[in-house]
This record gives C-alpha cells, structure tokens and sequence, in this order.
C-alpha cells in the first residue's frame, strides 16, 4: 500500500466516491418508483404476473456491458454519458423489484386487506394507507439486495471511461499499481455496506409494528 | 333492518352458493345465520356489504335497495368483524379503532379519544392504546376488532364467525360480554355461525341454512329447539333439545322453593348434625351466601372450608328451567341452592319440584 500516493489522490478519490454514490443511488430510486406500479400490477392480475416476473427476469440476465453499450443506441445518449448508467441500472434494479414488490403485496394477509375493504377503504386509499405500509419489510429487503448490486455493478462502468469507484480498478491495472484496486475494493464495500445499513434503518423507521427480532 | 328479497349467488361454473334467499333481520336485533360448511352463509354475510355482488334479488338497508349505493360509502354505515379479527398490523390498538371514524372525516385526535371509551367497553386497559395488534392476544384482538366496528357508531353490524378462532373459555367470556353490550348499544347484527351453541345462546332470531344456499327455517332459539322445521333442522339442532329448551323457559315463581336449613363455617360438628337434613347440611357465610354442603357425619370438630363439597351450582329464582334443574342434579343432596340476585340464599328445589312444575305447565312462557 502506497499511502503517499492515496494522501496526494484524495481530492480525486472523493470525486469518483461522489459518482459511484449518484451512479448506484438514483437508479435505485427511480427503479422502485417504476417497479411500484409493475409490482402492484403483477399483484393484481395473475396472468400479468408470470409475464412481467419472467420478463424481470430475462432484463437481469443482460450483461451490464452490452447494456451500458447498447443504450446509447437506443436512447440516442453519447456512449460516455452517464445517463447510460443510470438508465442501464435502473432497468436492473426495475428487474429485481418487480417481483419484490408483487411479492411484498401478496404478503399482506387476506385477512387484513378483506378488513380495509369492510371498513370502505377504496382501493387506491387501502394500497396507500394498508397493504403499502404492511409490505414494507419485504420491500426493505428487495432494496438491499438491488443496492449492493448497483454498488457493485456501477463499476463496469469504468471499461467505458466513465468516473467512478471502478475508475481506480482500470488505473491500477493499467499501471500494474495495486494501491487504486485495493483502496477501490474497500470503498466499495465500505459504501455498500453503508447503503444497506441505511436501508435497514429506514426500515426500522417505518415499522415500529413489526414483532421486536432480531433484524438480519 | 336488512332485508333479503328473493337473492342469490351463482357463480359462471354453476355452483349456486346462495338460492332465493327471503330473509328479515329486525332493528336492534341480533339475528344469526347457522349451517353446515358450504351452506352460503358467509356469501350471504358478504353480499350485505357488497363484498360479494349478488347475482339477482335486492337486499335493503332500512329498505334502500344497496345495489344503488356506492360500495365504499355503504361499507362504511356497517361495522364488520370477521374471524381473525383481521386488524391492520402496521396501526397501534387505538388507531385501529379509530379507523373508521377517521375515513368518516372526523379528526384524529377526536377519533382517539372515542376509541379509548370503546376499548373500555370492550374490556381493554387503556394501557393497549399504544401497543400494536401481535402484542395481544387472539381474545383481546377479537375485542378490538369489535372496538373497531363499534366506532362509528354505525346502525349495523355484519359478524363473521367473530369468535370461533379463540379458545372456550375466552370464547365464553366474549359471547357473555358481548350479549351485555348488544343489550346496552341494541344494534342490528347479523352473525355467521357454524356453532348451533352459539347461535341459540346469542341470537334473538337463528336463520338456519342447508347446503345449496336454501333457509331451512327462521325461528327464535327455543322454538328451533321445541318445533324444528323438518329433519334437517332438527339433526343440525342436535341432541338434548328437550333439556335444552328448558334454558329457554323461565322458571317464574311456579317452581316450590323449600326452606333449607343452614350452618355457617366454623359451626360445631353437633350444630350441624342437628341441621342436616339426610346426610347433608348448606354451609353459609355471614351474608347468607351460599359455600357448599358438608357431611356432619364426617365432620372432625368444626365445619371448615376444605369439608366442603363444591359441586353444586347455585341457580338465580330469576333464571331458567334448566339452570334449576341443573342446580338440583349437580348438588350432592340432590336439593338444588337458589339465590336472589345478589347470591343469598332463598331455599333449595329437588329436581321432582322442577320436573312436576314443568309438567304442570306445557306452553310456559319462553325466555325471549
């Protein structure tokens, strides 16, 4: 470990930090507002929901590469536009939520929804005010998983020269200088690790309900 | 009033759950519909509140036709309890009761303060407001569930099964409170049983129903018991029903209560002898109420409490046939204790006493 060169590449290690932060977060948030209404669609009709799943599915199985290469095409972006990115994850964090959210809905039990409807909740009031907030934790749960691969997946991001974490790992191997790589791997991990701890406390937050256990 | 006219529930693979269903429930009455699985009586339950849409008839509310009416609004004039309770998992206790006053419009902190005067009503300590539905249990969630359809104070209330998914002696406790409470608050309830028990023990009027979604017959309890429609009724009515329609017959002062001659604890052995009447004597307190009956003849010096026999159970002068009866069969002289209203001791009946009243009096007037 060369900590000479770390203290004089600060200024730009925070900087590509700053982007792998932006890179992994938005498209997390935009995926959970597109997945939303797909989850709840899928929830709602079963027909719906082998297709859209399945479908879900095939999207994650892309390689992340060909994805960053092809959405220029599609979205008439610049290849080193990080829209690319962020589109390109928020396509994979849609994939993974999907059926997180379906799943999430369908976990509210019967009895709860049948009692919401009784008491004249209309539909969208008892998706809003009930099964919404009874599905949290599965929700939590799918997010943790769609986070930490968006951490890991932004990276690849560097065979295309665009800053971030992954920036270090393409640098260091280029110069044969294991320093970037490692402290890029700890930042990572550490930023991860960061992300999914946040996601648990906001868990928390919202279900101060739920049985006092253990949180894994 | 809800009235059934003419409704049925058929589905598109032909099953026909509920077939031309005529049916009247009362204002302020509590009229329970009872058959076997499959008879249509939850389809029925649900259609009331639009959870299931008929297929044909109308059903009215206080003769409003509900099919014109929007489905959420008319759920929200019905209070509803079903098996689980079914509460919202994610709201503390009070703000499951203050469910439906707050989509009623009224405001939170006013829907509160009503909610905790239920849940007193309903037996719960204010000290559950805060807690969340999994940190009670099966009994007290069924009473919020019941908290929770009383706060609107709507005019109706739909109870599915509300408590057949607690234990017995829970179950017990909630049926006699909840026969308290509708005599303060006389709503107009319809209930869903499989319970023949329970129906006869709550129901003003029992609708029982046979498999194909038919009614079999509506009748009060007692003449369900004493003059069943057909087979069918009568089978699902079950065993015992003679002794059992005694529960519906007041005793009303034509049974001969005998004078009974009383020891009280700490009594000597030779008091007692002298009292007994055959080889038992009535222990008292100092108020007159009644302990259990104690030997003399195995007495060891004084009457104490561990001499007692405790089987007997005391009967009200003001209850039924059969709790007088049942007194004088459970007590171990065979000389049933009756009390007054406030537990004292008035005098004893032998079941020949109640037996030779009963036969005196073929069509006495029945309990409801």
């Amino acid at each position: 470990m060369n900590f000479e060169w770390l203290g004089r590449q600060f200024d730009n290690i925070v900087f590509l930090l700053g982007w792998h932060v932006l890179l992994a977060v938005t498209p997390l948030i935009l995926g959970l507002l597109i997945a939303l209404p797909l989850g709840w669609w899928a929830h709602r009709s079963r027909r719906i929901y082998p297709l859209l799943v399945g479908v879900a599915g095939l999207l994650y199985t892309v390689p992340s590469l060909a994805l960053f290469v092809l959405l220029p095409l599609v979205l008439g972006t610049k290849i080193l536009d990080p829209l690319n990115i962020v589109a390109a994850l928020t396509v994979y964090t849609v994939a993974l939520l999907v059926r997180v959210v379906a799943d999430a809905l369908d976990s509210v039990p019967e009895d709860t929804v049948q009692a919401a409807k009784a008491m004249g909740y209309r539909g969208y009031q008892s998706l809003v005010k009930v099964e919404l907030p009874v599905g949290v934790p599965v929700i939590c749960a799918g997010l943790r998983v769609a986070a930490v691969s968006n951490v890991s997946l932004v990276s690849v991001a560097a065979l295309l020269g665009i800053p971030q974490l992954g920036s270090l790992f393409t640098q260091g191997f280029q110069l044969r200088f294991y320093t970037p790589i490692i402290a890029g791997i700890v930042l990572c991990v550490v930023l991860a690790m960061i992300l999914d701890g946040l996601i648990i406390l906001l868990n928390r937050w919202l279900t101060p309900w739920t049985p006092k256990v253990v949180a894994s | 009033m809800i009235k059934f006219e003419n409704v049925t529930k058929a589905y598109p693979d032909g099953t026909v759950a509920v077939d031309g269903l005529n049916l009247e429930a009362p204002t302020g009455k509590l009229t329970i519909l009872v058959g076997p699985s499959g008879c249509g009586k939850t389809t029925s339950l649900r259609m009331i509140n639009r959870l299931i849409e008929p297929t044909s008839g109308t059903i009215y509310l206080d003769d409003q036709p509900t099919s014109g009416m929007d489905a959420a609004l008319l759920r929200r004039r019905i209070g509803y309890v079903i098996q689980h309770a079914g509460l919202f998992p994610h709201k503390t206790i009070v703000d499951n009761v203050s469910t439906m006053p707050v989509l009623l419009g009224e405001s939170r902190q006013k829907a509160r303060t009503k909610a905790l005067e239920l849940m007193e009503r309903v037996g719960l300590p204010a000290s559950f407001a805060k807690r969340y539905p999994w940190q009670l249990s099966g009994g007290q969630q069924q009473r919020v569930g019941v908290a929770r359809a009383l706060a609107s104070d709507p005019a109706f209330m739909l109870m599915d099964e509300p408590f057949s998914a607690v234990d017995p002696v829970v179950r017990g406790q909630l049926q006699e409170e909840f026969l308290r409470l509708q005599r303060e608050i006389g709503k107009t309830i319809i209930m869903v049983t499989h319970d023949i028990d329970e129906a006869l023990k709550l129901g003003d009027q029992v609708a029982v129903m046979r498999v194909g979604g038919k009614l079999a017959q509506m009748a009060s309890p007692s003449e369900l018991l004493t003059s069943p429609a057909d087979e069918f009724v009568a089978d699902f009515v079950g065993r015992d029903r003679g002794y059992r329609s005694l529960g519906f017959t007041k005793t009303a002062g034509t049974v001969a209560i005998g004078e009974e001659a009383v020891v009280q604890l700490g009594a000597s052995a030779d008091e007692a002898r002298a009292k007994a009447s055959g080889a038992w004597v009535l222990v008292v307190d100092g108020g007159r109420k009644p302990l259990g009956w104690a030997q003399p003849e195995l007495l060891n010096g004084e009457v104490k409490r561990e001499n007692l026999n405790l089987s007997g159970i005391p009967a009200a002068a003001s209850g039924t046939m059969r709790q007088l009866l049942d007194a004088a069969l459970s007590s171990p002289s065979r000389r049933g204790v009756v009390v007054n209203e406030h537990g004292e001791l008035i005098g004893t009946v032998t079941a020949t006493d109640v037996v030779k009243a009963i036969e005196a009096e073929p069509h006495l007037e029945t309990a409801r």
